[in-house]
């Protein structure tokens, strides 16, 4: 139901729909990425007004092309159906638009996932580091991190 | 009481040295810098089953100002780094550290991108207590390799950690 109707609305966006692990899910293209999210959110008969999760993933070792990918996971407490998405993101152009003006909870996910994967989020207000220190080299969840690099140990700034 | 009572006209023999080592030994201030599960292990030793305070450190300090014994009880990653410095750094001389865990004294099973491979990376460290986490008897044999270590230098020794 839910993935007819957003095939008919987005026919050109959609590359490929189905079901896996008790999960609708939907593969969109990244470049009406955000036009896709406001309507799943704000159509009536969808409703999904509540991202649980947002992550990357590096298909790298799997010799995929494109390489990056990000995750949506998303549910409609109205409805009570869940979605997934994956947006697709090529190496060559790290960037997708950010949903943090649609869903606040995206905030946070979307930093995290910038510094672990590199991808950047456009429109992100405030896309620095999450867990990492600032100055941190390399995104380590990245397939081709070297497993045992060492970051330079951070020096203590002035006393305030 | 005088001190002549108290030593009943008996002569005592000792150096300062002696003195101010026993005197610090026995009262040392411990400061926790717990950061994960060997904290935990830190509360049981501080409590009245193993009770430290029979090794008179019982004086349990969360400030670095006042504390000359720096217990670093956890994993410690670039994060951490700075302020783990920082906090030693704040602490008056004489000071020691123990390095409890195997996460503080080498990264433990964490050998990834975000944590430090042991404080002595970052500071000097004069103990290691062995143990993922290390049991209180454990963490009591650090204290107590600590005070022979005060003995020790006040004697002129020069002790390995
Ligand atoms: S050494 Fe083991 S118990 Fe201690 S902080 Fe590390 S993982 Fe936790």
């Amino acid at each position: 139901m839910i993935l007819q109707q957003l095939q008919e609305k987005f026919p050109l966006e959609i590359i490929k729909t189905g079901e896996g692990y008790g999960n609708l899910f939907a593969f969109v293209k990244k470049e009406r990425s955000h036009e896709f999210f406001t309507y799943l959110r704000d159509e009536p008969a969808l409703k999904f007004e509540f991202l649980i999760d947002l992550f990357g993933v590096d298909r790298l070792k799997l010799n995929e092309s494109p390489r990056f990918e990000v995750v949506y996971q998303l549910y409609s407490l109205t409805h009570n159906h869940r979605l997934r998405v994956h947006i697709k993101v090529p190496e060559e152009e790290l960037v997708i638009s950010s949903v943090v003006d649609l869903w606040k909870a995206a905030d946070w996910s979307e930093r995290e996932c910038w510094e672990m994967f590199g991808i950047r989020f456009e429109g992100h207000p405030n896309l620095k580091h999450l867990l990492l220190f600032e100055g941190f080299e390399g995104h380590p969840l990245r397939k081709d991190y070297p497993i045992n690099k060492r970051q330079k140990i951070p020096i203590p700034g002035e006393i305030v | 009481m005088s001190m002549k009572d108290l030593f009943a006209g008996a002569v005592i023999t000792t150096r300062v040295k002696e003195v101010v080592a026993w005197g610090r030994k026995n009262s040392l201030w411990p400061m926790p810098y717990a950061t994960a599960c060997c904290g935990i292990e830190f509360m049981g030793t501080v409590s009245s089953y193993f009770d430290i305070s029979r090794f008179g450190a019982e004086l349990v300090r969360f400030s670095p100002r006042q504390a000359d014994l720096l217990i670093v009880l956890g994993t410690i990653n670039y994060k951490q780094a700075p302020i783990l410095k920082r906090i030693y750094e704040q602490m008056c001389e004489p000071k020691w550290v123990i390095s409890a865990g195997a996460c503080a004294s080498s990264g433990g099973f964490y050998d990834n991108y975000s944590v430090i491979q042991g404080i002595d990376e970052l500071i000097p460290v004069d103990v290691y207590v062995p143990g993922c986490p290390p049991r209180p008897e454990a963490i009591l044999n650090g204290v107590m390799k600590i005070q022979e270590k005060i003995v020790a230098e006040a004697r002129g020794k020069v002790v390995a950690a």
